[in-house]
């Protein structure tokens, strides 16, 4: 701890931060640009600028800029010194002579840092006369929105895209006064976190072209704090609506999960919220066979035969529904007859992943634990595909051990340009081993491309490498064999390894080699890393909560005598194959589909309930890590749409069953999952439940300049109606309410005084760049255990053999089209791949394709016609197709095919 | 005493002074330019609408009465989907007129605006545009923001350089 | 049987003559308010405006007749009808014209005091069932105002009593026929006139309903007909002080030419237009000031009067 003097106020500091960084820790303004907790200082918008002095007797002092000084002990500054404060004003007068008079018609206006900064610097009369300068746009893409004319040169952009998330298409352009931000040339931009720029930019520069469809201020929206549903990451949003659609995603910060950005995918892929394809009434069967809407109280009425008898019902949960819709279902029909709703491999590799996460010795870090990690093993996950978020986050780690060098030279770490200096090219440990290649291939230091199998073959060598009890791997090749050593050398240097795995592969051995390699590194006091990567949002939590696979289901409904079939948020045509699942349905009398997208599986319902997404209901996901999260209803829907549980608490009351009788709200079911279920007994400190009040008052989701209460209505009806009650949440729908700092579960709006835009999150930190006042939201449901039992796995697959006349189809991810929501969103679908095969060059040779080529791909879950795609990076004997995109759906992969013309 | 009959006396010669009613709605009052009534939108002198769906009137209003949506022409030029103002909530404190960097909400010397029935008081965008620049004359917003538009490129509004060419050397 | 059926014609003769007042009382304050603040005051509905009177009876008698949930209920009603019984039964015992009045009680003066202490109730029993911390207030207030101007009323008049050695008004009259008691009773005029105005708590004197301070004091909670019978009260209590100043002080129906009736009438009507004037000229006085006035001025003027009207009598007798 440090002493430093601020205007004659004592303050205790740690010195290893800068000035700025203590001064706003502290709740001392000082307006900044260029500044971020995440990128450093580098100094260069001037706009910090404080009077420092030498000592007590010093009067005359000298302007520094705070961010660029250290808060050693003994500093002494002034903030409110006359001199620094015209120094500031002027500053400020400078950036703003060619700023444009186009606040209005500003999509950052109103929560723009820009306007927040010009007002605390005290800027307020404009005395430029002259012609503003202008800037030619580019178009960036249908994500985001370039307007030139509003940058001020404060380099945060070009900072965060190449140096943070290591983009190359975007940069700065120009020289002195002609400098322009962009890319070379029109385009989309290529990096998968482009979307922050909207957040990083402190002005209307890059602004989000999603929300410009249906533009609203940020005082206008309602918030809540949600959680991204697009992969298993489960990073935190917050959620905005207004006028009943979802307008955009924001993020919320968690220190230990996303920290302070968000991948494309998540941040845009919120509009199949408000897409179409919807399912907003109930729905029945008629008597023509069509599936017509009707109302709540009809289908309920019907649906009362089927749920007679519990015995003869079978439920599948899924592991985009909620923890706590999957368990009153799994309450409702009984451990035996509740499937989770996961595919026949997941289902298989979840249940391991939470087997070794338990028992091995070993820890699920999370994406705070990957960023500061010092080296790195991938096996066989292409990370920016299937977890962005925690590809950043990984993209960070390379730092970690170069960083030791800046620290030997006492070069203090958010001095960023002097570390930049000083790392030049260098990387930390980074391998991957995939199927082809990846998006995280520019920082690796060796990559290793194989088919699944010879992925694993290469972590069961590494761990015997790092211990002898694991066990060796026979007939490994020589440069297999020196890649291990070069891994395992690596990772035993490291002090803070991560070993990155999943199922995307779909191969349980690469899961068990990961295990070997990371339990082999870790030493007594402490456990290694390992993270696995899980395909959707609650596919955890739904591991967690236990149930067979809907291959179980498939396989077990000949002896389960069934004729009604609930199937909640669940599209079983994606998980299963077609012939099997048509099958299976045939099996029912009664197919009850509680979701909210319509589907394959919903044509075929002979009842459909509509369901919330994060936008309607409240509910819990658990992350790959295993971290609770709770997230909060947004808007109320106009029409009848419910959680998937309170569906069935309805359907089942009706049929006369008094099951769910108690459950009133949200409270009720959380409760009941805390007593009964042991893996969650801890989900009730996720986030406060309902009862929660500050000074006697809920939460309010809008904020308190929220605009129009009384005449957004009127045109329906002049006499106001009361707002909707919350019963599952501390949350009221309307600025009514606690709307100062919340506790951090509940944080829906980035807002202090003075700090209109999201800059504002620093009030809410405890320490910057640290937790949320209060402590990171969510609750980790798996810790490791303290005595471990755990023996190596001992499966050492054999090496791959191509085939003559099949292919080994592996399913490769995308970030813009494999997620099975974001998908609906059309510019996500804009972005998405088209289909395709991706070949190895020596087979096409073999085979006489060409780039292009149409082909027929026959496999075991059906046939599909795709032009050809030639790689040198896919091994030879495999094959790649993308997963889920529309028209692909239904491939299960992966599996053995053969290809013709 | 005396004082209190004083005004006795002084009221009670009232009754001999000319009234000074005005007998509305035969005789009407004037009303000057900047009175505060109804509130319409104006145009600018292209005769396209002036606003530009900013919101910020809908958030000066201090009973909330605004409502309105915003919404793009193909090239970038916003405007109001819908804009309604509930009369029967409104103050006419003039506020929103204050907020309106266009000019083109404006409030306007007429009160005669009462209704039988309640509903009748809530005006949409329709109800609300008029075909003129109401009491402002000449300005268009869209001269001075720097944006890109159908017919004005970057650099043609008022006090706008021609487009920087970020490959030139030139100082 | 003609002696009933003429009391009967005077009854309801004077009943309904005292409400049709009463109501045009709305008018006529009205328009005389405006005429001495330079405007019109009701001039739309019928000739003058006349027929206002017909619309506010039609909107009072139309509203919604509400009684707050919080409100004492039976207390709540009995309260405003208290205030049209005592002021309709102080009017029987005014001579109107020789011969006509409803009850030529040979203690007129003490029955019309004690019908006036008696109209204390009405009011304090309305703030306090209205359950409303500003209608208790006014009750309050009320009380004490009343409570305090009824003894130099009662006081200032014992100065014509002794001079014209009866408590029948009829007798009072007719000792009038050669000087009004206003001459020899000047200040019991004046003092009369003044606790008349208290009583009947019009302005400046309305303390208990003080709109800018307890909004509308007693009577903040009623509505309707229940509120009409406080306003018809007040003014019925109007006229009756104006009848009263005129019977004790004015000489009742004595006057020349014209029939008796009508100078009862028109110098009735000329006090009712005094204490419009009132209204229209005088602000408000504090609370305090108002009871330290009656007490410490009033009250000894009123002895003084006694005193001195007694000796007077004694020495000229």
């Amino acid at each position: 701890m440090a002493t430093i003097y601020v205007d004659g106020k004592t303050y205790e500091v740690n010195p290893n931060n800068n000035l700025l960084h203590e001064c706003l820790q502290k709740g001392i303004d000082i307006p900044y640009f260029c500044w971020h907790p995440a990128m450093g200082s580098v100094g260069s918008c001037r706009q910090c600028a404080v009077k420092q002095y030498k000592d007590e007797n010093d009067t005359t002092g000298q302007i520094v800029m705070s961010c660029m000084v250290p808060a050693a002990d003994g500093t002494r500054i002034s903030v409110d010194d006359e001199e620094a404060v015209e120094f500031r004003r002027s500053v400020i007068e400078w950036l703003m002579t060619n700023h444009p008079h186009d606040c209005p018609i500003c999509d950052e206006g109103g929560e723009c840092h820009l306007q927040d900064m010009t007002v605390m610097a005290g800027h307020n009369y404009r005395r430029f006369r002259f012609k503003k300068k202008t800037y030619i746009n580019q178009y960036l893409g249908p994500l985001i929105n370039h307007e030139m004319n509003r940058c001020i040169q404060c380099y945060r952009c070009v900072r965060f895209y190449k140096d943070y998330a290591h983009g190359d298409d975007l940069d700065v352009f120009g020289a002195h006064n002609h400098i322009y931000f962009g890319r070379h040339e029109d385009g989309v931009l290529e990096n998968e976190f482009s979307g922050n720029l909207v957040e990083v930019c402190p002005t209307g520069v890059f602004t989000d072209k999603t929300l410009k469809e249906h533009y609203t201020r940020k005082w206008d929206m309602t918030t809540a704090p949600s959680i991204c549903t697009h992969c298993g990451v489960g990073c935190n949003t917050i959620g905005a609506e207004r006028y009943g659609s979802v307008r955009r995603i924001l993020n919320r910060y968690n220190g230990q999960v996303n920290g302070y950005f968000l991948c494309d995918r998540g941040r845009y892929g919120y509009d199949y919220v408000n897409s179409e394809d919807r399912i907003r009434t109930p729905m029945m069967r008629q008597e023509n066979g069509e599936l017509e809407s009707a109302s709540k109280e009809l289908v309920l009425n019907t649906l009362k035969e089927a749920l007679k008898s519990k015995k003869n019902i079978i439920g599948i949960g899924s592991p985009r529904a909620s923890v706590e819709s999957n368990y009153a279902l799994k309450k409702f029909v009984g451990s035996d007859r509740y499937y989770t709703g996961l595919s026949d491999t997941e289902s298989k590799l979840v249940d391991k992943i939470i087997g070794i996460l338990k028992n091995a010795p070993v820890r699920s870090p999370s994406l705070k634990d990957i960023r500061e990690s010092d080296a790195v093993f991938i096996l066989g996950e292409d990370v920016t595909n299937t977890a962005p978020m925690m590809a950043l986050a990984l993209r960070q780690s390379i730092r970690q051990e170069p960083l030791k060098l800046v620290d030997m030279l006492k070069i203090p770490r958010w001095h960023e340009y002097a570390v930049q200096d000083t790392l030049q090219q260098r990387k930390g440990p980074f391998f991957i081993a995939s199927v082809t290649g990846t998006k995280l291939d520019d920082i690796a230091t060796r990559t290793y491309r194989a088919e699944s199998d010879d992925i694993a073959r290469l972590g069961f060598a590494v761990a015997h490498i790092l211990n002898k009890d694991a066990p060796a791997v026979k007939k490994l090749n020589k440069e297999v064999k020196q890649l291990a050593e070069v891994i395992a050398g690596a990772l035993k240097k490291a002090e803070r390894p991560v070993i990155v795995s999943g199922t995307s592969l779909g191969n349980e051995v690469i899961v068990h080699a990961a295990a070997n390699v990371a339990a082999a590194l870790s030493k007594e006091d402490r456990r290694t890393n390992l993270s696995y990567i899980v395909p959707e949002a609650n596919t955890m939590g739904v591991g967690l909560l236990g149930g067979g696979s809907i291959g179980d289901a498939i396989r077990g409904v000949k002896d389960k005598k069934a004729d009604t079939l609930i199937i909640f948020e669940n599209d079983l045509y994606r998980r299963a194959n077609k012939s099997n699942v048509d099958s299976f349905l045939k099996h029912f009398k009664h197919i009850i589909v509680v979701d909210y997208m319509q589907h394959t599986t919903t044509q075929r319902a002979t009842a459909v309930l509509p369901a919330g997404t994060f936008g309607e209901t409240d509910g819990t996901f658990v992350n790959y890590e295993g971290r609770a999260q709770r997230y909060f209803q947004v808007y109320y829907p106009e029409q009848e749409i419910k959680e998937s549980w309170r569906w069935l608490r309805d359907a089942t009351l009706q049929a006369g069953h008094n099951d769910f009788k108690e459950w009133q709200n949200l409270d009720a079911v959380v409760g009941a999952i805390n007593r009964e279920v042991a893996a969650f007994r801890k989900i009730n400190e996720a986030a406060p439940n309902s009862r929660f009040r500050i000074a006697g008052l809920k939460m309010s989701r809008a904020s308190a300049r929220y605009s129009g209460r009384t005449s957004i209505r009127s045109h329906e009806n002049v006499h106001e109606q009361k707002p909707p009650d919350d019963p599952d949440s501390p949350f009221t729908f309307t600025m009514e309410g606690y709307s100062g700092i919340k506790p951090p579960g509940l944080t829906n709006l980035f807002w202090a005084p003075r700090w209109n835009s999201v800059q504002a999150l620093t009030r809410f930190q405890e320490e910057i760049d640290g937790p949320l006042r209060g402590g990171d939201p969510g609750v980790r449901l798996i810790e490791p255990a303290q005595r471990f039992s755990f023996s190596y796995f001992t499966d050492v697959p054999a090496a791959f053999e191509k085939r003559n006349d099949e292919f080994y189809t592996v399913p490769l991810h995308h970030i813009f089209g494999s997620d099975e929501l974001s998908i609906k969103a059309p510019w996500i679908g804009e972005l998405a791949p088209k289909p395709y095969v991706l070949l190895n060059k020596e087979d096409a040779g073999v085979k006489e394709y060409n780039e292009g080529d149409e082909v027929e791909v026959q496999l075991s879950s059906g046939t599909w016609k795709l032009p050809v795609k030639i790689s040198d990076s896919i091994p030879a004997g495999v094959i790649g197709i993308p997963a889920g995109l529309p028209g692909l759906e239904t491939a299960i992969l992966p599996g053995w095919s053969t290809i013709s013309k | 005493m005396v004082s209190l009959l004083k005004s006795l006396w002084y009221v009670f010669l009232h009754m001999f002074q000319k009234r000074v009613t005005v007998q509305y709605p035969e005789e009407k009052n004037y009303l000057p330019p900047r009175w505060r009534g109804r509130i319409v939108l104006t145009r600018d002198p292209d005769g396209e609408e002036r606003c530009v769906a900013c919101y910020l009137c809908s958030v000066a209003c201090p009973v909330d009465c605004i409502a309105l949506a915003a919404t793009e022409e193909e090239d970038g030029r916003r405007y109001p989907d819908f804009f309604r103002i509930n009369f029967s909530r409104c103050i006419y404190c003039g506020y929103c007129e204050e907020a309106c960097p266009t000019y083109a909400i404006q409030l306007i010397p007429d009160f005669e605006m009462a209704e039988y029935n309640r509903q009748n008081m809530v005006y949409e965008k329709e109800h609300l545009l008029i075909n003129g620049e109401g009491k402002y004359h000449g300005y268009n917003f869209y001269k001075y923001a720097g944006l890109e538009l159908k017919n004005k490129g970057k650099g043609e509004g008022e006090n706008e350089a021609p487009p920087v060419d970020p490959k030139s050397l030139m100082p | 049987m003609s002696e009933t059926l003429q009391h009967i014609v005077i009854v309801f003769g004077i009943l309904f003559g005292l409400l049709t007042l009463a109501a045009g009382l709305i008018w006529i304050e009205r328009r005389l308010l405006g005429v001495w603040q330079n405007r019109y005051g009701p001039n739309r509905v019928g000739p003058l405006g006349i027929f206002i009177v017909l619309a506010d009876m039609i909107k009072i008698f139309f509203k919604e007749d509400w009684i707050p949930p919080f409100a004492d209920k039976k207390v709540f009603v009995i309260a405003p009808t208290i205030i049209m019984f005592v002021v309709l039964m102080s009017w029987a015992v005014v001579p109107v014209a020789p011969g006509v009045v409803v009850l030529d009680l040979n203690v007129g003066i003490l029955f019309f005091l004690a019908m006036s202490s008696i109209g204390i109730y009405s009011t304090v029993l309305a703030g306090w069932a209205s359950n409303n911390k500003y209608s208790l207030l006014g009750g309050l207030r009320m009380s004490a105002q009343m409570f305090s101007y009824e003894v130099f009323m009662g006081l200032s008049l014992m100065g014509v009593v002794i001079m014209a050695g009866s408590f029948n008004l009829t007798d009072i009259v007719n000792a009038q026929k050669n000087m009004w008691f206003v001459v020899p009773q000047f200040l019991g005029f004046i003092i009369f006139f003044i606790a008349g105005l208290a009583e009947s708590h019009r302005l400046p004197f309305d303390m208990p309903e003080a709109e800018s301070e307890l909004i509308a004091g007693f009577h903040s909670e009623y509505s309707g007909m229940k509120f009409g019978m406080f306003f018809v009260g007040e003014y019925v209590g109007v006229t009756l002080i104006s009848a009263f100043i005129v019977t004790l002080f004015f000489g009742g129906w004595h006057g020349p030419v014209l029939p008796p009736f009508v100078w009862f009438f028109l110098k009735m009507m000329f006090f009712i237009c005094l204490f419009v004037l009132l209204r229209a000229a005088l602000p408000r006085p504090r609370y305090d000031q108002l009871l330290s006035y009656g007490w410490k001025i009033l009250l000894p003027l009123a002895l003084l009067n006694i005193v001195v009207t007694g000796g007077l009598v004694l020495a000229f007798e």
